[in-house]
Parts: structure tokens; sequence; C-alpha cells
């Protein structure tokens, strides 16, 4: 009897994601919208990052509290990206500067690093606007939000 | 590994064509369509930004949408090409990545 072969198993290409936010939270659902495509996302095992700048950078802001206009506060869902293996949150700094920010004022968001026993490493990486651009440049799919 | 950008609101609604702008790399394509389209008017109070950020940088506008606001094609910001979806089809393929500000 003929030996049967294997199926060839595909094992996809990883490409880099880049989801790039640059709206304030509530006002419209373009941050929501986009934490969900993020979180979808994942579960095609793609190297994804996020990037805040502009008005994103609201996004990211510690202390949100919604119950007085009804909406679902959906900031802690950024501390969950973690587990995900979404570890890669870049925020522009120029961003923060033109509207009286510092990273401070940012919730902190941390992921648990498996290849150093779980050690709890930042996920925030403040970068300057033209570091932010190369990192852009290096992505092959960038989705704006 | 250059990459195309799209603005499609006037900068006079939004911050995206500033903020693209600010994000080009030499080589970058910068292409406006759209509401966009008014970004590249020659003499508004946006046409002097392209002289310093898009060094290096090809500006292009979308004819049909700049016809279609009575934007003469004459009256375009020096050096901005002018393209139709065919030409608009040939950036996406002239580059690595896509980049739609919105």
């Amino acid at each position: 009897m003929a030996e049967v072969e294997a199926p060839q198993v595909d094992t996809g290409i990883k490409k880099k994601f880049m989801f790039i936010n640059r709206k304030a939270p509530y006002g419209t659902i373009y941050a929501l919208e986009a934490l969900e495509v993020v979180l979808i996302s994942a579960a095609f095992e793609q190297d994804v990052s996020l990037a805040f700048l502009d008005d994103g950078v609201y996004q990211l802001l510690k202390g949100q509290n919604t119950t007085g206009i009804g909406m679902k506060n959906f900031s802690p869902t950024y501390r969950a990206l973690g587990d995900y293996e979404i570890t890669k949150l870049y925020v522009e700094q120029e961003s923060l500067d033109e509207r009286g920010l510092n990273p401070a004022d940012l919730m902190e968001i941390t992921y648990e690093d498996e290849n150093e026993d779980f050690a709890k490493k930042p996920s925030l990486r403040i970068v300057g606007r033209s570091e932010l651009t190369e990192i852009m440049a290096q992505q092959d799919v960038l989705l704006n939000f | 590994m250059s990459t195309l950008h799209t603005v499609n609101k006037s900068p006079f609604e939004r911050s995206s064509l500033i903020s693209a702008l600010n994000h080009l790399r030499p080589g970058d394509a910068l292409l406006m369509l759209e509401d966009g389209v008014v970004g590249a008017r020659k003499g508004s109070a946006f046409a002097g930004l392209f002289e310093s950020a898009a060094k290096g940088c090809g500006i292009y506008v979308l004819g049909p949408d700049l016809a279609a606001r009575g934007i003469a094609e004459g009256d375009v910001i020096p050096g901005a090409k002018l393209v139709d979806y065919g030409g608009f089809v040939d950036l996406v393929t002239a580059h690595q990545r896509t980049q739609a500000w919105l």
C-alpha cells in the first residue's frame, strides 16, 4: 500500500500590521472599532502593533469615567492586549506635547514577557514623530482609524 | 520601501493633511482626493506647508474630484501632478503600502 503523504501545512506568512489611532474616544466610534479589529486580528497570529497620535493619545488617558454619558468605558481593554500578544503600543511624543499631556497621564499598560520568566514589561513606547515615521515605514499594512 | 499617503478630507475641517505631511519620508507620494483636493488649491493657507514638508515626495491630486469642485487644473499648487483613476491605481502599485489618513 502506498504511503500516504502528510498534507502540506500552510504555515502562512506573518505580516506586520499597524493600527493607527488618531481620534479621541467616545465622540466617534473609531476608537472602539479599532480596538475590536485589533482583538480580531490577534486571532490571525500576525505581528500587530498600535500607534496613537494626534487626538488618538486621548484613548490612553487614565481616569476615564463614562458613567455620565451612558457609554461603556472601554479603556480597560487596552490593558488586556498583552494577553493577546499585542505588546507594542507606540505613542507619539509630539502629540502628547501639543495637548499639554505627558506620559504620566497615560494608563499603565504592561505585558508578561514569556521569554523572561513572564516578567512584567511596559507595552507603551513613547516615540518621537520621526521615529514613528520610520516604524510605520517598516510595516506591511497600515490601517487607520 | 515607500508609502502612498492618501488624504480625503479638507485641511480646513480635519488635521489629516497636516498629519500626513508630518509623516512623509523621501520617496513617498501624497495623493489628495475627494474633499482632500481642497488642500491642493494654490494660495490657500496650507499651500506653503508643501514646500517644506513634501521635499523629495510626489504630490498628486485626483483630477475628477478637482473638476467636480470647480477648481481649475491651473489653480493647484506648483509641482502637484494631476492623476485620473487609472493613475491612482498606478500610484498604489508603485508603492509598498498605502496609508489612508482619515
